[in-house]
């Protein structure tokens, strides 16, 4: 078995395993901790102000602005760039069909790949230039937050690279940064791409019962 | 065990009892906020103690760290394989403990400003309440807040006011002030508590109560079996006090056949009886719970009460826990519209206002003191750009640090009660 088998083969069955049985692992032990129940007399619904609260926090609310529109701004550049990346790029689109699925979409064209990468690649830079000078961020910060974004940065850099799609080299390197992104996920903070509406959705629900969203 | 049986050590604050208390607190949605958190610091902004300061050690997430810590490295999922092959935070010591005593005490109000700005919504007030309790399990409780406690344990309140001296309070204000003031009925229909407080500090406020209560025709009365709807148990982080003082209340209400509590001008009351208390006791409360705002406001719509209009300009500071975190704003300004002709809002108001600086016991924090001080700048400036003359709140809490800062300040403006000034807007007043 050459190096590229393997890491095509074993190593992404073993990579994705760890992913998708990891975040679920994580999730739902999360949630067998369990809670003590709000018997206070509602006000209005916990259910609506949860779902209310998760669509409010994608947004900046209340005021405060000054810090929030660049994390507004920047992160939903990189989010969404990353998501073209991850789900419309023509060679992800290609593997979803051959190897996933056995359909998929249409991808994107190649300029619009090129703008999404622009847009990820800059959002991602800022976000981390931002937690290295800012002194509330670099405050807040810990080596998963930098493992976190490496790791993100390594994917992106090697996807690009590996558009060379005749160099199998770098279509392994690639294929070895995701593996160790997704191996690396479920124990980390980028599982916020989960938990945020676990966290949304609580604060939602119990000010709901209250007759306000925070 | 009561709470304070596991104080601090000889050799320092109790670290183990800690950390099993911030492992007990922490269920789901807690975990759920724990694994949220991003570091991405945009709290830092809706905090008034970073604001007033620019230092990083203030910003809303730093305080969450060690129920973090704790979290992570022994009740998170995966947290025993990564204890294993070293990537769990390290263990909590008591020298975390001891720095963040002043992040989880004498620089969190509970506001819940927090939790508006953050993409997560974690509910940090909520999370440095149960951080409290581990603070006191280590003994590391500040020595003010667990004397108010205890006071509210053995004498009833936590300024001391036992049964008789409120007793006789209410002799006095009654025969001074010409109004009927019932104590101890055997029967009633509404249970009207109070913030010792008020009673110590600003009696007139318990007088305007008892006008408004009379003018609106209902069958109340204060009672000596549960008087004080401060809850210093939670505030401190003594849950034992806490419980007792929720089942002083639900018992006096119970004993009286009330249908409603009403909670004085104080927004952390508000939110121990109305959103609190329940689960605290394990079962639904048998009674309505209103603050004195909601009340006031429904007597209102019901043309209860039939207010002379007051030209004065004056802005409303909404107490956060009655607002924000309490969901009843729209009922001050129920009121306010109903007399005031000259009503301005700040800005921000309502659900986003600053806090005061005072509330989540920090008020009562001598150590705190000076912060807050610097805390309430922000509120100045708030009420000088409306160019009010008074500024009015509906917590006693919230307008004793604001009296208490406002002379720090050299700062002019009256402060002053909604529930005084809408008593003295009564037409037979
Ligand atoms: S609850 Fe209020 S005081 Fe506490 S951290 Fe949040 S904004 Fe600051
Ligand atoms: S805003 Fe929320 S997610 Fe960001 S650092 Fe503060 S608490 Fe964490």
């Amino acid at each position: 078995m050459t190096l590229l088998q393997f890491v095509q083969g074993p190593l992404w069955y073993f990579a994705s395993a760890v992913f998708v049985l990891g975040v679920l692992w994580r999730l739902i032990a999360m949630v067998m901790i369990g809670k003590p129940r709000d018997l206070s007399a509602a006000r209005t619904s916990s259910f609506g102000g949860g779902i209310k609260a998760i669509l409010l926090h994608s947004v900046p609310h209340g005021g405060n602005l000054a810090r929030t529109i660049y994390h507004f701004l920047v992160g939903y550049a990189f989010h969404i760039g990353l998501f073209v990346l991850v789900l419309f790029a023509a060679p992800h689109v290609r593997f979803i069909e051959e190897r996933l699925l056995g359909w998929a979409w249409t991808p994107v064209p190649g300029w619009g790949f090129a703008l999404a990468a622009q847009f990820a690649f800059a959002g991602l830079i800022l976000l981390y230039i931002r937690r290295l000078t800012d002194p509330v961020m670099r405050k807040l910060s810990d080596w998963d937050d930098h493992i976190g974004t490496w790791l993100v940065f390594l994917v992106m850099l090697t996807g690009c690279l590996a558009l060379q799609e005749s160099h199998d080299g770098l279509r392994l390197i690639h294929l070895l940064s995701v593996e160790a992104l997704m191996i690396y996920f479920p124990f980390s903070r980028l599982m916020h791409a989960f938990t945020f509406a676990f966290s949304r959705y609580n604060t939602g629900a119990t000010y709901g019962r209250r007759g306000v969203t925070p | 065990m009561t709470d304070s049986a596991s104080a601090k050590t000889s050799d320092g604050p109790n670290v183990q009892a800690a950390i099993d208390k911030f492992i007990a607190v922490t269920g789901s949605q807690v975990a759920a906020y724990l694994d949220a958190c991003i570091h991405c610091g945009q709290c830092a902004q809706a905090c008034h103690f970073h604001e007033v300061t620019h230092d990083p050690k203030y910003v809303p997430a730093n305080k969450l760290v060690p129920i973090t810590k704790v979290y992570k490295r022994h009740k998170a999922p995966f947290a025993a394989l990564k204890r294993a092959i070293g990537l769990a935070p390290a263990e909590l010591t008591a020298d975390d403990l001891t720095e963040w005593q002043e992040l989880l005490y004498d620089s969190c109000t509970m506001c819940g400003r927090c939790t508006v700005v953050c993409p997560m919504g974690i509910d940090i007030a909520s999370i440095v309440g149960l951080s409290r309790q581990a603070m006191v399990a280590a003994g590391l409780g500040p020595a003010d807040l667990m004397e108010a406690a205890e006071n509210a344990r053995t004498k009833g309140s936590p300024l001391g006011m036992t049964a008789q001296v409120l007793s006789d309070r209410i002799e006095w204000l009654a025969d001074d002030f010409e109004v009927e003031i019932p104590l101890d009925k055997k029967k009633a229909d509404v249970l009207v508590t109070l913030s010792s407080i008020e009673m110590m500090k600003y009696p007139d406020s318990v007088v305007a109560m008892a006008r408004l209560m009379n003018a609106s025709g209902v069958d109340w009365t204060f009672s000596s079996h549960g008087y004080e709807a401060t809850n210093f148990g939670i505030l401190s982080g003594k849950s034992d006090v806490a419980k007792i003082m929720i089942e002083r209340l639900t018992g006096a209400a119970e004993e009286l056949g009330a249908k409603t509590v009403i909670i004085p001008e104080c927004g952390h009351a508000y939110g121990a009886m109305r959103w609190s208390a329940a689960g605290i006791l394990g079962r639904p409360l048998p009674f309505e719970v209103l603050h004195i705002t909601e009340f006031v406001a429904q007597q209102i719509k019901a043309g209860k009460l039939k207010l002379k209009k007051m030209g004065d300009a004056i802005t409303y500071h909404d107490p956060c826990q009655v607002s924000r975190r309490g969901g009843a704003a729209e009922d001050a300004r129920t009121i306010l519209n109903a007399f005031a002709s000259d009503f301005r809002e700040m800005e921000p108001t309502g659900n986003n206002n600053w806090c005061c600086g005072g509330g989540g016991g920090v008020q009562a924090m001598a150590s705190a003191s000076d912060l807050r001080h610097k805390v309430f700048r922000i509120k100045t400036e708030q009420v000088d750009k409306t160019g009010a003359q008074s500024l009015v709140s509906a917590c006693a809490n919230c307008r004793l640090t604001m009296d208490e800062s406002k002379v720090a300040l050299d700062w002019h403006t009256d402060i002053k009660s909604l529930v005084e000034l809408v008593a003295d807007q009564l037409e037979d007043a």
